[in-house]
């Protein structure tokens, strides 16, 4: 009997009971549908981390204080002469270490903000240098960034997020207009070009102004939320880092280098980090979808069980023509091994149907190899599921299978 | 035509001291207790008995379908009767052809298609299965309802489809086990003039009935009773002829 007579003979004797076939394939087919697209789904946000991370820019190095927060100042035992100011930025600059391209320092807050009628509270304000502009996608969509004399002069010029300009000035353009920090009046000078989203805030809703201005107005001079460190390329990091290493602890005075009162988070190896989580969540994922296959699996036993003593009779008369052991278990296999697989199929087109919608915010990006994957588990479940009842099938004697009704 | 003497006649099946036992211990059931048979190529024999007095034990063991518990059984040379699964399985694909009471049709498989089943048992590729079934069809006057299935079809025609399906593979042994018992008159009359024609073309045929009619029109009559054979005669229609044309076989 060639492939095809074979597919056929199964089509036939799956379509001589329709609805208990149906419900079967729906099992198989729910099983496939959710493998593939919870693979995609964690795939989906596996990339969404990376391309966040990226979006940082895998050239840079952030130095926290390390024990507190944002300018909580660092606790430790260092002293608060020994904390990560402007001033350690300035020298770190001044340095010139050879991987270090350049220091960004970055003091935050959060303050509201005021245009001529509307205000938004809990807006993130950041003081920072020029030099801020200059990394990852931070960049200017309109307007021009403030200057290195406007830092030196602590001038009242800020850039705004496009969120932000749009809610102050929903009618017009936000440039050259004056906004309100808590009371101090700040002339718009630039707008940020649209930010993707990489943590909880709003990218878009945010006020760059001088590093000096924020401080002379609002936090103070002491510890700065972070030095931002420019490597000179990306395969410079490690050794930028390095390099950061010994000479903020000469900086610093550190004696212990267990006990550092900093922390350089490494966005390359963040990167890793959120690379095997992601992964990790995947395989989860997947570990749950698999187990649904396996319930519609030990549907298909159930149902070729039913299908065998239902054809006993018939089994009976295909053995008196000649039909060898073999050949009844292979019919009764390739009906299992065909149901499943068009169950497999079924449900590879409802994957990439429900792939095509975001899954809570979740793009799924559909994994290549886990179409064959399932479709090729979706047959080797119809063949393993059928073996029992196919086997049971082949075992049966010829007279006693004739002599059922 | 010409008649042999049985002599010179090779006999297709043979029988020796067969014995078959159901169960054991005191529930052990003795079914058939040392028969000795032969049947001769062409021959046309009739089973008759009761029901109990073995003769469906005896069609299944003739049909390979099961294995005697004691004694030997021949067909066409070969001892069967120490034959596996496998090796039976293809003994009843190329030398038996089966026509059961209840036809035994596949349900929703094209008359073509149940007819090519034993060829597609017996690896016969597509095309050559396809003339041949539609010549075995046509041999009992169906070959246009080569398309139909089983349940689209009345008795007697279903039962014809039963018959090419049993002459398609050119078997040994036509075996009928109550070939009529499920038939009006007029189907009757039609399968058994078609048993006729086949036994006229040298066909060996064993019919196993319980109906005297049935068993008259083949040329040989044994009487089965528990277990044993109990009479061996020739037909009565056999007999007619045999005087009127003063020649026969077995004449005595």
């Amino acid at each position: 009997m060639s492939f095809a007579e074979m597919l056929l003979s199964a089509l036939r004797g799956i379509a001589s009971n329709k609805l208990r076939s149906i419900l079967t394939l729906l099992g198989v087919m729910i099983g496939v549908a959710s493998v593939i697209l919870l693979l995609a789904v964690g795939n989906g946000s596996a990339q969404q981390v990376n391309a966040a991370i990226s979006n940082l820019g895998t050239t840079t190095l952030t130095v926290r204080a390390s024990g507190g927060g944002f300018g909580g100042g660092a606790a430790s035992a260092a002293g608060s002469e020994k904390t990560i100011t402007r001033a350690v930025g300035d020298q770190l600059a001044a340095a010139k270490l050879g991987h270090v391209h350049s220091v960004i320092p970055e003091v935050n807050t959060s303050l509201t903000v005021s245009g001529t009628s509307t205000s938004q509270t809990s807006i993130t304000v950041l003081g920072t240098t020029p030099d801020y502009f200059t990394v990852g996608t931070n960049k200017i969509g309109s307007g021009a960034a403030f200057t290195d004399a406007d830092v030196t002069t602590a001038a009242k010029v800020a850039v705004i997020g496009q969120t932000l300009a749009s809610e102050l000035f929903p009618t017009g353009s936000a440039l050259g207009q004056q906004i309100s920090v808590d009371g101090t009046p700040f002339s718009v000078v630039g707008i940020l070009s649209q930010q993707g989203s990489v943590g909880f805030t709003d990218p878009n809703s945010v006020v760059i102004a001088p590093i000096s201005r924020v401080q002379d107005s609002f936090t103070g001079y002491g510890t700065v939320s972070s030095l931002t460190v420019e490597a000179t390329s990306s395969d410079d990091v490690t050794a930028a880092q390095g390099e950061l290493e010994i000479m903020l602890n000469q900086l610093l005075g550190v004696k212990d280098t267990a006990d550092e009162p900093y922390t350089i988070v490494n966005q390359s190896s963040l990167l890793a980090t959120a690379a095997t989580s992601a992964a990790s969540f995947t395989v989860l994922l997947g570990a749950v979808a698999a187990i649904s296959l396996l319930v519609g699996g030990i549907g298909v036993t159930n149902v070729m069980l039913v299908t065998v003593t239902e054809r006993t009779r018939e089994i009976g008369i295909r053995k008196a023509l000649g039909a060898t052991r073999w050949a009844i278990l292979g019919q009764f296999l390739a009906e299992a091994a065909t149901l499943t697989l068009l169950g497999g199929i079924l449900g590879v087109i409802a994957a990439l149907i429900g792939a095509q919608f975001p899954f809570n915010g979740t793009q799924p990006v559909i994994l290549a190899f886990s179409i064959p994957l399932a479709l090729g588990v979706s047959v080797a479940i119809g063949i393993f599921f059928g073996v029992y009842p196919a086997a049971r099938a082949a075992a049966m004697r010829p007279i006693q299978a004739l002599r059922a009704i | 035509m010409t008649v042999l003497a049985p002599a010179v006649r090779t006999p297709v099946l043979e029988l020796h001291d067969i014995h078959q036992v159901y169960g054991t211990g005191d529930a052990a059931v003795h079914a058939l207790r040392g028969i000795d048979l032969a049947v001769a190529e062409g021959d046309y024999v009739a089973i008759m008995g009761p029901s109990g007095s073995g003769k469906s034990t005896l069609m299944n063991l003739l049909g390979c379908l099961d294995v005697a518990f004691h004694g030997t059984y021949t067909l066409s040379g070969n001892d069967v009767s120490t034959l596996d699964e496998n090796a039976l399985a293809r003994i009843r694909n190329r030398q038996i052809g089966f026509i059961f009471q209840s036809f035994n049709l596949v349900p929703r498989m094209s008359a073509l298609a149940n007819v090519e089943l034993p060829l597609v048992y017996g690896k016969v590729g597509k095309a050559e299965r396809k003339r041949r079934a539609l010549e075995a069809l046509d041999t009992v006057g169906l070959a246009d309802r080569a398309d139909h299935e089983p349940q689209e079809l009345s008795g007697g025609q279903q039962q014809r489809i039963a018959i090419a399906r049993a002459l398609v593979t050119s078997p040994t042994l036509v075996l009928a086990d109550e070939p009529t018992g499920n038939l009006d008159s007029a189907s009757t009359n039609e399968i058994l003039g078609m048993f006729d024609l086949l036994a006229r073309d040298g066909r060996t045929i064993v019919v196993i009935t319980h109906e005297q009619h049935v068993a008259e029109q083949a040329h040989r009559v044994l009487t089965i009773g528990d277990g044993v054979i109990t009479s061996d005669r020739i037909s009565e229609s056999r007999q007619l002829s045999s005087a009127w044309q003063s020649t026969g076989r077995r004449a005595q």
